[in-house]
């Protein structure tokens, strides 16, 4: 982007909750059920139905509001009033006046820090299928409505617009991300749907403090397409106004595949969604004990677990251990390489093949065992395995689900040689050259390579080329 | 029919069957419905199917429950699983609901037979139920008079002697009125003491489910089974209701009564002339009887006509002929939704949906709903500091008797008018009853209303049971 | 929005172009003889209501409940849903045991 310009950027992402049952009534809360088989008179809307509040997604809404350092304050619930099918009611429980958390903000991993105005309780809508000629709703001849998921809790999280970056933008999401899995609030599955961003884009000339006018983006099921709509949609107002058009304000649908954002609002006016205090529902207050339990019972979030790795290191970790983690925290992985530290791995070691090998197959590294990382780690570090067989042993622990190191590698064929079977090799290797061996022995280092080769080759390649080294030196003195 | 007390008794005791009794009261439907037009529908085999299981209860020895074998008639705002229910409206025509009422589930389980569902204003909304898409109900006392509104139906049945006991609902009178213009008891509880979970929401903040009888005992006992917590109403009362049946004849020695002159003075001579005379009595009868003024009811109507309309509108945009009821087709969704409601609805219900609406809608929030919810306030202070000088008040129900079907139809706020004297214990939560008292100039049942602190149920019925207890005997009734 | 008088308390003079955009709110399509009479009707509710909206209650907060509770919670445990059969029998349209629906026009919320 010029630098005559500056982008202002604002996020708001829907964080549904992972609770057993939805937000006002007993169906469960579940993704991927055939449709309408989780449906029931309340989140159907039908006439007579009333909403009672889930405790469990009031606990965790507490949780995300206290990770994101927001005040938590009486709170109540409001009826945003607007015709649509996948909306049962024809209107949607929310919080407007009043929201549950106020006022904290979110520090990116580069220390930067991002204002978040507030994190309130909704529920989700039911999900509509558009039949037609491409599936999109422009093109669409009718539509199909399930219900399972109208109802399911979701906390709507509004940043301040303090973001000036595209890197900032998707650091936001990344680390968002992590903080809402670690409190246990949701899975963040954006492919799923369970985390959804929005992002608010304005444009304005470099140095100057007035807000330009913002669109806001939807559609955005990843990071990648998150940087790239950004992108786009700056570059889009950018253009307007230097050929002297102005920006519109209105929200624009994010095309994945043709890259670019389309305006989805008809031309009449903005909805007027008449907010006013649900009537079905009175005021949320959580006391000072359930807020102090909360807080007491949060675990560490990801900013403190990259801390902790850094700490387990030896010195200030490099940038690419800085990558590495934040992969690892990432993917959940930074437990299994604490353990395998405790356990006598070496933590660089154990960083790097977690942040490459685990992480190719993150699923089965959860459930990886730390005494059996370790293990591995220890045949490496200790010469029995090279680099390139220890992460092949790795990969295959991986994907049988565990198992024993040794045995595996025997299994691999990367069995150890012994000492006497690798002192024998080189005997035989010597004997075979003894003109090399007369010129090595007196000084020409180069040889070293040669040597090498041999017994490797001798050896059918399990000799562990540090070890040869080392019993080469050795024998020249 | 007897009274539903005296009906329980003989059948709990075996000396007469529920089947019986149910025989009894659909033959009363049959022979009288086509004039009176108080059922929309009948569920005769149904009823008999309830009373056969209330007889083998009583065979086998099993408590049948204290309403057993017992009619009932219910609103046809209440949800009846399988059951046409249609709020009196086109647009839930047919409509059959896959769940039960809270206070259904209730009856049954007290061993009450539910007869049918019987007519209504559509959507509660009114005061004649001439807004009923399927006619309107005549008043048994005078054919060509309306039987008040907007639960006409019920009033009418328990009036006609078709059921001993009706349920209805009660947001601005809806329950008192009709009660006083066909010369029955009819009772709204206190906010919160009986579930609204399954009963068509019209004005969220202000609905009650209530009881018709023919006696204010009876009335007790049949408030006795609706009140009590309901986990699905989140706006149900947790505390456990003070019975009222058993207290029922304590008298009113020494209870201090307001005869409240705001709630008098602007009725017909004769209804006023009723309300004195009611005090009159009570005074005689030990209580301590003084005038009292509570302007600030003036402000109620106005009050009312902004707040439920607002409610209603959002609580009726459900009815959009997306998941039940009448569907009439469009070119797209929007257009079908507009034809639907178009088609579906009547005037009045249009009217408020609108009002209620442009009350809620951007620039007018502060000024209409906000400052009706500020009268709300107003109203509910006055009441207590009306009632740190009296135990209860005394006032008409009804401004004027019963009116002619067609005499207000076309000026809407002259059909509002006749919600004067209940509105306000709408506005408070307040329990409120109508007790027949004598009759007016034109030989029509006038209604005297006592109205009780929130939870004052027990007080409430025994005030009126005095009022009843010196009722001029009328003929016919 | 529309031309009306000032929108101050007591002041307002419900319009016909009002009464058209809040049906519109509302999804419903008026005849012109419906809007002329109910633009009278509903003016003669809201000059009635000029009593209220004229009051100085700047003193009281609104009430949006009659009864004081707070924090009415249930335990996050499932409860039977519904037989979709059940429901689905009686909606208007049905297609792979969803609701079907004409197709929505561009106007998303």
């Amino acid at each position: 982007m010029s630098a005559d310009w500056e982008m202002v950027i604002g996020l708001e992402v829907h964080c549904e909750l992972a609770t057993a049952t939805k937000l006002f009534c007993g169906c469960r809360n579940s993704f991927g059920d055939e449709p309408n088989v989780n449906i029931c008179p309340v989140c159907l809307g039908l006439p007579g139905s009333l909403p009672v509040l889930n405790e469990q997604a009031v606990e965790l809404a507490m949780r995300i509001g206290d990770a994101l350092h927001c005040e938590i304050r009486p709170s109540e619930f409001a009826r945003k009033n607007y015709f649509y099918p996948d909306q049962a009611k024809d209107y949607q429980i929310s919080q407007y006046d009043r929201p549950l958390n106020t006022g904290g903000w979110l520090e990116l991993p580069d220390g930067f820090r991002v204002g978040v105005t507030r994190a309130h309780m909704e529920e989700d809508t039911g999900k509509l299928t558009h039949v037609g000629a491409s599936g999109r709703i422009n093109a669409a001849l009718h539509a199909l409505v399930d219900y399972n998921r109208s109802g399911v809790p979701l906390v709507e999280i509004v940043s301040e617009p303090d973001i000036r970056t595209v890197a900032h933008a998707r650091a936001y999401a990344s680390e968002l991300r992590g903080i809402l899995v670690a409190t246990g609030a949701s899975d963040g599955r954006m492919e799923e749907g369970s985390m959804r961003v929005d992002a608010n884009v304005s444009v304005r000339p470099a140095g100057t403090s007035a807000f330009g006018t913002r669109c806001e983006i939807k559609n955005l099921n990843s990071l990648r397409s998150l940087g790239r709509a950004m992108e786009y949609e700056a570059a889009r107002q950018i253009a307007l106004l230097e050929s002297g058009g102005s920006v519109d304000q209105q929200t624009r649908h994010w095309d994945e595949s043709a890259g670019r954002t389309e305006s989805m609002r008809s031309k009449e006016e903005a909805n007027d969604y008449r907010y006013f205090p649900e009537p079905d529902l009175v005021p949320l207050a959580p006391d000072a004990a359930w807020r102090e339990r909360v807080r007491a019972g949060m675990g560490p979030m990801p900013s403190d677990r990259r801390a902790q790795l850094a700490a387990a290191l030896d010195g200030a970790p490099t940038d690419a251990e800085a990558d590495q983690i934040k992969a690892v925290v990432d993917l959940g992985l930074d437990g299994l390489v604490r353990a395998a530290a405790e356990a006598g791995a070496p933590t660089s070691l154990a960083l790097a093949r977690a942040a490459n090998e685990v992480a190719a197959q993150s699923e089965a590294g959860l459930s990886l065992s730390a005494t059996t990382f370790a293990a591995l780690l220890a045949m490496e570090s200790g010469g029995q395995l090279s680099a390139t067989q220890s992460k092949a042993v790795l990969g295959a622990l991986l994907e049988r689900g565990g198992g024993d190191p040794a045995a595996m590698a025997k299994e691999m064929g990367f069995e150890a040689l012994g000492a006497d079977t690798l002192s024998a090799v080189v005997d035989e290797v010597i004997s075979a050259h003894p003109g090399e061996w007369e010129r090595f022995v007196s000084g020409e280092d180069k040889l070293m390579g040669m040597f090498t080769g041999e017994v490797m080759k001798a050896t059918s390649g399990k000799a562990n080329g540090k070890e040869v080294a080392a019993e080469l030196r050795r024998r020249r003195g | 029919m007897s009274t539903a007390l005296a009906l329980a008794a003989e059948v709990r005791s075996g000396r007469r069957s529920a089947r019986e009794v149910v025989e009894e009261s659909l033959a009363a439907v049959a022979a009288g419905n086509g004039e009176l037009n108080a059922f929309l529908t009948v569920v005769g085999d149904e009823a008999r199917a309830q009373a056969n299981a209330v007889d083998a209860a009583v065979a086998a020895g099993r408590d049948p429950g204290p309403l057993a074998g017992v009619p009932v008639a219910l609103k046809d705002n209440l949800c009846t699983r399988g059951s046409v229910t249609t709020c009196g409206s086109r647009i839930l025509e047919g409509w059959r609901p896959p769940y039960d009422a809270t206070v259904v589930e209730s009856l049954r389980a007290a061993g009450a037979i539910t007869i049918g569902k019987t007519n209504m204003d559509e959507f509660a909304m009114g005061s004649s139920t001439e807004n009923s898409a399927f006619g309107p109900t005549r008043n048994p006392r005078h054919t060509g008079k309306v039987p008040g509104g907007s639960s006409g139906g019920s009033a009418a049945a328990v009036a006609a002697g078709f059921t001993p006991l009706g349920l209805g609902s009660d947001t601005g009178g809806s329950i008192r009125q009709p009660a006083a213009l066909c010369g029955v008891v009819g009772m709204k509880p206190t906010y919160g003491r009986v579930s609204r979970y399954g009963l068509v929401a019209f004005a969220s903040s202000l609905d009650q489910i209530g009881p018709f009888a023919t006696t204010v005992e009876d009335a007790a006992l049949l408030y006795d089974v609706l009140a009590g917590h309901d986990p699905l109403d989140s706006t149900s009362l947790p505390s456990v209701p003070e019975p009222t049946l058993a207290s029922v004849h304590d008298g009113s020695e020494g209870i201090r009564v307001g005869l409240c002159r705001d709630l008098v003075d602007g009725c017909s001579p004769d209804v006023a002339a009723r309300v004195h005379e009611a005090a009159d009595a009570l005074a005689g009868a030990g209580a301590k009887v003084e005038e009292i003024s509570v302007p600030e009811f003036a402000y109620g109507l106005s009050a009312y006509y902004l707040i439920a309309p607002a409610e209603a509108s959002s609580n009726l945009a459900r009815y959009d002929g997306v998941r039940y009821g009448l569907r009439v087709d469009g070119e797209d969704a929007a257009a079908m939704n507009t034809a639907t409601r178009t088609a579906g609805f009547g005037a009045e219900v249009k009217r408020r949906v609108m009002l209620g609406t442009y009350a809620l809608s951007a620039g007018y929030y502060d000024a209409y709903y906000a400052q009706a919810q500020r009268v709300r306030t107003l109203v509910m202070q006055a009441f207590d500091r009306a009632y740190e000088s009296v135990d209860v008040l005394l006032g008409a129900t009804a401004p004027t008797t019963a009116f002619d079907l067609g005499a207000k139809v076309d000026d809407p706020m002259a059909m509002y008018m006749n919600d004067v004297c209940t509105i306000p214990s709408n506005l408070s939560g307040h329990p409120a009853i109508s007790v027949p008292f004598g009759t007016g100039d034109d030989g029509l049942p006038v209604g005297v209303q006592v109205m009780a602190p929130a939870l004052g149920e027990a007080i409430l019925f025994r005030l009126a049971r005095v009022v009843e207890a010196h009722a001029p005997q009328v003929a016919g009734s | 929005m529309s031309d009306h008088e000032e929108r101050a308390p007591g002041r307002v003079t419900l319009s016909r172009e009002d009464v058209i955009h809040v049906a519109r709110l509302a999804r419903l399509d008026l005849r012109e003889d419906e809007v002329e009479l109910f633009t009278a009707q509903l003016r003669t509710v809201l000059d009635h209501a000029a009593d209220v909206a004229a009051l100085d209650l700047a003193h009281l907060e609104p009430s949006s409940h009659p009864i004081a509770l707070q924090n009415v919670l249930r335990p996050d445990e499932p409860r039977e849903s519904l037989d979709r059969g059940e429901v689905l029998a009686v909606a208007p349209e049905v297609e792979d045991h969803q609701f079907r629906v004409p197709r929505i026009g561009g106007e998303v919320p």
